[in-house]
């Protein structure tokens, strides 16, 4: 029961620095230098993880769909499988997960450290409301990046999946009939889908770490057992959320 | 003396610091016992007392950053606790701990208020980012990082920081504290020209009795949580509390035997 009261509590108090960053919303042309570094940490610096990790999980989808696919000689409709798993699932949780790790880690070991070490405290004290200069910036930034990520990821996925099954032996589909395949079942609702998921993904991501690391109290310890906090709640969330806007989108 | 204030209703005012019946509890254990005093306008106010005493809790509830548990806290006509009393008196308050923001250079640092309430052209904000650092001369090192400085400049660069923001109450937390004694000069110096020039009330926690006897206009002494005594300078250099003689100017005995232990830890 005490834990429910405050997991509304906090529920309750994300939602109000939302409200707050919100209200400085017309601010944000003057923040435009934060906001490119923001995504410079967002985006920048996720990428080359994320176009390793999906290239590999194009790959071995394909891998394996070539292998269960190919005792009912299916494997015409492998292009299919991977396109859609990636754009509608795969790119978007993938990106979601590693900006959890990368980005959102990041967002809340800073905030954390500024709020032990009084930064915040001054900022108060100047009128300034940490929400301003801290929160929007990192959640426009997002909102920017997480689409550009998703795209990036599917591409690399979908060729990653061509490569392999041009050029391995049992499956051997040619990059032409395996994009063709691709194509014909996708529909551009289906990436626009993705993308959104990624959108809410990296909202609930940059809210959750932004909001854990600016409520944290204590010493210098707290600052890394926010951060293990802030990856577990976001992750949670995370695969949550997925099931629940798959369903409302399907 | 500035733009900043034009905003606010109490531009180009003094205020002054009214303080009843505050008490503060943390976890059960009283920190500030029914405190009450007030700071009047324009004048200069040094709070001094013992390590532990209670006086940061104190500048910290003046400041908005903790709420009583009980008593008040008021501003001019405002309530200290409620965050929209920041937006309308300027205060500026130096952390015991300097409380930098890391990642930005000291020049960022002092930019930092300036450029968020948009007082001027990224030209003017110069001048005066500049013009604060020469007080404390810290010129040179206005493109570091805070990670760069000795714990004094910290000090500086946050008094500094205070300095930009002209505000029209000026808390001090120690502001002498890491500093050596010219610049202990100069931050006296400082106090006491702003009082001069600005319509700025100055509240100054200190440990430093030469520097609390010579600027202040009243000085509050607080031990354990509650106010001792309150009154002018004078008072205090004749006074018969001993517990307050033995605070401003404590007898060292080396013959205590409170240490009889290190004595004989050679033996
Ligand atoms: N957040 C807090 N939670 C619990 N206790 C606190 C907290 N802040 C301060 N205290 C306690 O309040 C008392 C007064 O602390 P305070 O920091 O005001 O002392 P001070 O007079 O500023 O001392 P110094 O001169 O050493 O800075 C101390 O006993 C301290 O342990
Ligand atoms: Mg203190």
């Amino acid at each position: 029961m005490k834990q429910l009261t405050a997991l509304c509590e906090n529920f309750g108090s994300a939602i109000c620095m939302l409200a707050r960053s919100a209200r400085h919303i017309n601010t944000l042309p003057r923040q435009f230098p934060r906001f490119i570094e923001q995504c410079y940490l967002i985006g920048y610096t996720t990428l080359p993880i994320v176009t390793i990790l999906s290239f590999f999980i194009g790959s071995v989808l394909a891998l394996q769909s070539g292998y269960s696919m190919q005792n009912f000689g299916a494997k015409q409709f492998i292009g299919t499988l991977v396109g859609l798993s990636m754009c509608r699932e795969l790119g978007p949780v993938m990106v979601a997960i590693l900006v959890t790790g990368r980005a959102g880690s990041a967002i809340t070991a800073e905030l954390a450290s500024m709020n032990v070490y009084q930064e915040i405290d001054a900022l108060m004290t100047m009128n300034i409301p940490p929400e301003r200069i801290l929160v929007l910036p990192r959640l426009a930034a997002v909102l920017v990046m997480m689409p550009v990520l998703a795209i990036i990821a599917n591409l690399c996925g979908w060729y990653g999946g061509a490569i392999v099954c041009q050029y391995t032996a049992f499956i051997s589909v040619d990059t032409q009939s395996y994009f063709a395949a691709l194509k014909r079942y996708m529909e551009f609702n289906d990436i626009l889908d993705g993308l959104l998921k990624a959108e809410i993904f990296g909202f609930v991501i940059v809210t959750i770490c932004c909001y854990i690391g600016l409520s944290v109290k204590g010493g210098p310890r707290e600052i890394g057992a926010s951060v293990t906090r802030a990856i577990v709640v976001s992750l949670i969330f995370i695969l949550v959320l997925d099931y629940f806007v798959t369903k409302a989108l399907l | 003396m500035s733009a900043a204030n034009t905003t606010t209703p109490l531009a180009g005012k003094t205020v002054g610091i009214s303080i009843s019946h505050l008490t503060k509890q943390f976890n059960n254990v009283t920190v500030l016992h029914d405190v009450s005093f007030d700071v009047h306008p324009g004048e200069i106010f040094c709070l001094m007392g013992p390590s532990g005493s209670g006086k940061t809790v104190l500048l910290k509830h003046i400041v908005g950053l903790e709420t009583p548990t009980s008593g008040s806290v008021r501003i001019g006509e405002y309530d200290a606790a409620d965050p929209e009393t920041r937006a309308k008196v300027h205060l500026a308050f130096v952390f015991q701990a300097g409380a930098l923001f890391n990642s930005l250079s000291v020049y960022d640092n002092l930019a930092l208020y300036p450029r968020e309430h948009r007082l001027g052209s990224e030209v003017s904000i110069r001048e005066r980012v500049m013009y604060a650092l020469q007080i404390l001369s810290l010129e040179k090192a206005a493109g570091k990082m805070p990670s760069e400085l000795s714990g004094g400049m910290k000090k500086r660069v946050a008094i500094a920081r205070a300095l930009v923001m002209e505000p029209q109450l000026f808390l001090y937390d120690e502001p002498t504290a890491e500093l050596d004694p010219v610049m202990g000069a100069t931050i006296s110096e400082i106090i006491g020209t702003l009082r001069e020039h600005t319509a700025v009330t100055s509240l100054v926690v200190t440990h430093d009795r030469s520097l609390a006897l010579s600027i202040a206009d009243r000085v509050a002494i607080i031990m354990d949580g509650r106010i001792r005594a309150v009154g002018v300078p004078d008072d205090f250099k004749h006074t018969t509390d001993p517990a307050i003689a033995n605070f401003l100017n404590p007898v060292v005995d080396i013959k205590n035997p409170r240490f009889k232990q290190l004595e004989n830890a050679n033996e």
